[in-house]
């Protein structure tokens, strides 16, 4: 078991708040992913839990005990760090096994535990070896290593892959996602790449100025975004913003009608009641969700065509506002062309003026889909 | 030549000049006069010492006759010398206080250093000025209030006395180059250390001693050629017990006028130690004061 509570934590370095009041929960065998743009406290957030940072006010709980008082070994967590922070004067094995060297566990164990280790994360090679004759892949790996040696209850993962190439950070994510599953362990990971996010979290908490803005799985934050922070942080390209009105008497129990910038009204279902009309709201569509269509009620001139083989991405100008839009691969269309496009309303977002996402009338099916769902019945009964 | 190459105009314009005259190239070489430069330098601060090896080998007359590099070298300055006084007791004296100081230093210093390099406050800037600025003050200012207390607690003319004294010289320099080398480690090293468990001991001596050694050492080996060749302090707080060699040296100048023969082999002499000493130890010397820049 281990399962980990924050509980009103705050963070303030002088007169500035880094974290303002975040409650967390994390559930035993998560993998609960940090994501948000620099700056946002995530890493400082995690280095609290590690305990290399104390807590301004709040209480962290680990296994239902408060920790804020006990030092970062005492918290029974392992962190990898973004730069790996191997010791460089020390073998690979040495590395390993420097925290049971401290607990004064005898060689043979240590030993013992770290070929363990070492099995699990095809290391066996390279114990010999210190830091600096080691690729950063195998580097991170080693990284890794220290940390499940010590057999922590959580571990904490800051930016792990953000210093390696691109090829090699997607083999790190696979081989993450399958250590997670090997080691059936609760696992804390900050990043600010929300791919990263997206594909390897069970739950993933976006943070912003130091507050949560949503935690959700990841087709809940893709699907359901809770407001427009969210909405343009999570996928990839950004989500479209359109600037629409609520059109006359045009609010009620089955969504809102918008006029969209041509003139068009659009019925897009969220609950809307009180809205009055010609309330201005910003309308939410993610670049794959429109679609070329001659008949569509919008209109635009495309100015940039990046081609990427399946997919094609138009960047539309609309007015004053640009539009993405991922097309097919094959589409003939050449910049200058004029282009009319649409979107099915059930796809489409709105935000208030406070930026806040008026609610949907239907839950997406998959959003309350966790990562480990997506293993087949008969594996997770071995479980 | 590559440096004047890039200096000097297009390339198209300076390959036929250099080609009609290639000297013209090498004179406009920027590293021909550096180097010339630099071994003029060089054998400036190098030509007092070497006059001095060179006048401790000759006899008291030669040494005051018009300076000529043609004489018959003779060890008997070196003899006088040594009959005169015991040079072995001055070296030893040397030896324990400039590393005697050293270790105290350090030891006093890498506690301070750490603190100021990974746990600042908002005064530790203030501070560390504040230690240089003690450095630019004559030592001279401070003497009489110094010799009276040891003479009250009974340190004069004692090995204890003179390394307390040349422990509180060096302190802020050596405080100073520590931190900077502790301020070079990645944090993230240290944190993990105490992710694995160290104790604040431990981070210190398996992680950072360690991982700053060349820059320790470096400090270290500056303290003791500071401390070797320390004179104020030596001659005004001992005598006879626990003079070092800088003493040994000031002791030729004195009462019955002055030997430049005798004085330069006692000064051969008194160097001599620290001069190998350095020279062994230059490339560690040079590692650690470029520490952090190629690191």
């Amino acid at each position: 078991m281990a399962t980990l509570q924050l509980k009103q934590i705050k963070k303030s370095f002088g007169e500035t708040d880094v974290i303002k009041s975040v409650d967390l929960e994390v559930n035993d065998r998560e993998f609960v992913v940090f994501v948000g743009p620099s700056g946002c406290g995530k890493s400082t957030l995690m280095r609290m839990i590690a305990g290399l940072e104390s807590a301004t006010s709040g209480d962290i709980v680990i296994d239902g005990q408060r920790m804020n008082e006990v030092g970062p070994a005492d918290r029974g967590l392992a962190m990898v760090f973004q730069s790996y922070a191997l010791y460089p004067h020390m073998t690979v094995e040495d590395n390993m096994g420097f925290s049971m060297r401290l607990a004064g566990v005898a060689k043979a164990e240590r030993r013992r535990k770290v070929l363990e280790a070492a099995r699990i994360l095809q290391l066996e090679p390279l114990l010999d070896r210190k830091p600096k004759a080691l690729s950063g892949g195998q580097r991170q790996r080693v990284a890794i290593g220290r940390a499940i040696v010590r057999n922590p209850s959580i571990f904490l993962f800051d930016e792990p892959l953000s210093n390696l190439d691109a090829a090699l950070r997607v083999q790190m994510r696979i081989e993450l996602a399958r250590l997670h599953e090997e080691l059936d362990a609760t696992m804390i990971y900050v990043t600010h790449d929300q791919i990263e996010a997206m594909t390897m979290a069970d739950k993933i908490v976006v943070l912003h100025d130091g507050e949560v803005e949503q935690v959700g799985s990841p087709m809940e934050l893709y699907h359901h975004p809770r407001n427009r922070f969210v909405a343009g942080f999570i996928g990839s390209p950004k989500m479209n913003f359109l600037s629409v009105e609520v059109a006359e008497a045009e609010a009620d129990a089955d969504g809102v009608g918008v006029r969209l910038p041509g003139g068009d009204v659009t019925r897009v279902p969220v609950e809307g009641q009180g809205q009055a009309s010609g309330t201005a709201l910003e309308l939410g569509i993610r670049p794959e969700h429109l679609v070329l269509d001659d008949q569509g009620p919008l209109e635009g001139e495309i100015q940039v065509l990046e081609r990427l083989g399946g997919q094609t991405s138009l960047y539309v100008q609309m007015g004053e506002a640009m539009v993405t839009i991922m097309a097919d691969g094959d589409v003939a269309h050449r910049v200058h062309d004029r282009v009319r496009f649409g979107f099915e309303p059930g796809r489409a977002h709105l935000f208030d003026a406070r930026g806040l996402a008026l609610p949907s009338l239907h839950q997406h099916p998959l959003a309350g889909l966790r990562r480990q769902d997506n293993r087949a019945p008969s594996d997770a009964v071995g479980q | 030549m590559t440096t004047a190459r890039t200096k000097s105009l297009p390339s198209s314009h300076a390959a036929p000049l250099t080609q009609r005259a290639p000297w013209l190239g090498i004179l406009r070489s920027r590293r021909l006069w550096l180097g010339v430069l630099g071994w003029s330098v060089a054998l400036l601060i190098f030509f007092p010492i070497f006059w001095m090896v060179l006048t401790g080998f000759k006899t008291e007359a030669e040494a005051i006759a018009e300076p000529s590099l043609v004489f018959s070298p003779t060890l008997e300055s070196y003899d006088a010398v040594q009959n005169r006084a015991g040079y072995a007791r001055f070296a030893i004296n040397s030896v324990v206080v400039a590393f005697g100081s050293t270790l105290l230093a350090l030891l006093i210093a890498i506690p301070a250093a750490y603190s100021m390099a990974f746990l600042p406050t908002r005064r530790t800037k203030g501070t560390l000025l504040w230690m240089l600025s003690t450095k630019m003050l004559p030592p001279v200012g401070v003497l009489v209030p110094i010799y009276l207390l040891f003479r009250d607690v009974g340190l004069l003319d004692t090995r204890t006395g003179l390394v307390i004294v040349y422990t509180l010289m060096n302190l802020p320099i050596v405080v100073w180059m520590l931190y900077t080398f502790f301020k070079d480690m990645p944090r993230d090293i240290l944190e993990a250390g105490r992710m694995d468990g160290a104790s604040t001991l431990q981070e210190v001596l398996y992680l950072l001693l360690p991982l700053t050694l060349p820059g320790i050492a470096s400090t270290g080996l500056l303290s003791v050629i500071l401390s070797w060749n320390e004179a104020f302090w030596s001659l005004n707080l001992t005598s006879s017990q626990a003079a070092p060699l800088t003493a040994y040296i000031a002791s030729f100048s004195s009462p019955e006028g002055l030997f430049w023969a005798k004085l330069s082999a006692a000064s051969t002499m008194a160097i001599a130690p620290i001069l190998v000493f350095g020279w062994l130890t230059q490339k560690q010397m040079v590692r650690g004061l470029t520490f952090g820049a190629v690191k």
